[in-house]
């Protein structure tokens, strides 16, 4: 119970593991596209999660270990992830309207041409 | 400041973003799919507060919950999802999908049992006051370089993105 009540890093871990776990589950079984590129946001999201949490734990560190106040890396690294995940949406979602187009359909399961 | 209630808003919190997460790939309509994204992506913003991230936290509310879900909108609006509400919404890989997220999610739980003590409680003295000024520093100082190859990969992906939703380039 005393460790419930006091929120460490280990916390915010265990939630960005479950975040990964249900946007793996999301581009594992759905089939409409749209869906699939949402839970690849919400695996990005649990990775940010966990560098922002992790930076706070750095920032707890003792200075001569790289930790201080302004070891705020993992907090840099998440902003990269966000303009990565900006470039993957809009790359994924114009590769979707090439494809709506062509198929008519955004069902995952026929994007089936390159298939042996 | 010090926090008040921490494990509460935590809590609640963590519970918005997993039933958000839930609902994002258990809805029918792609619509609500998103709003349930947006919902989650709040979350996780008020979360990166607690964590001392008010920068981290501007950035996700403008840039996904105003950006990416705006983007994400407009496609699912261009898409037609009448039809795509009529099929099927779940593949036939749920097996797969069960045993790899079982697998994951052992592979966590070991990692978190066994990291456990890693982890010690420390007192933390960090003033968040001047967060933004330290980020813009490191940003502009000790990552210049990431920072310019990121903006290179954003002119990337505005090309990318127009030349693939061009109907003939």
């Amino acid at each position: 119970m005393e460790s419930m009540l006091h929120i460490t890093t280990l916390h915010y871990l265990v939630l960005g593991a479950a975040l990964f776990v249900l946007g793996v589950i999301g581009v594992l079984t759905r089939r409409n596209v749209v869906i699939v590129l949402m839970s690849i946001e919400l695996i990005l999201n649990a990775v940010n999660l966990n560098l922002v949490a992790f930076s706070r734990y750095w920032q707890g560190m003792p200075v001569r270990m790289g930790g201080g106040p302004l070891a705020l890396h993992g907090q840099i690294f998440s902003i990269f992830v966000i303009t990565d995940a900006a470039a993957e949406a809009a790359v994924g979602l114009g590769i979707l309207i090439a494809f709506f187009r062509n198929k008519e359909t955004v069902n995952i399961d026929e994007v089936n041409l390159l298939k042996w | 400041m010090a926090p008040v209630a921490t494990p509460f808003f935590f809590y609640l919190l963590a519970g918005i973003m997993l039933i958000g997460g839930i609902l994002v790939i258990t809805r029918k309509n792609a619509v609500h799919s998103a709003l349930a994204l947006i919902v989650t992506l709040l979350a996780q913003a008020s979360i990166y507060l607690m964590l001392y991230a008010p920068f981290v936290a501007g950035v996700q509310i403008i840039l996904y919950a105003g950006g990416i879900m705006v983007l994400f909108l407009f496609v699912i609006m261009l898409v037609s999802i009448e039809r795509s509400m009529k099929e099927r919404q779940f593949n036939s890989q749920w097996v797969v999908g069960i045993i790899a997220a079982t697998a994951l999610g052992g592979l966590f739980i070991a990692v978190f049992t066994k990291g456990k003590n890693i982890f010690p409680d420390h007192v933390l003295s960090v003033v968040e006051d001047n967060n933004t000024q330290e980020v813009a520093t490191l940003l502009y100082g000790q990552y210049m370089f990431a920072f310019e190859i990121a903006s290179l990969l954003l002119l990337v992906a505005i090309i990318g993105a127009v030349v693939m939703a061009k109907k003939r380039i």
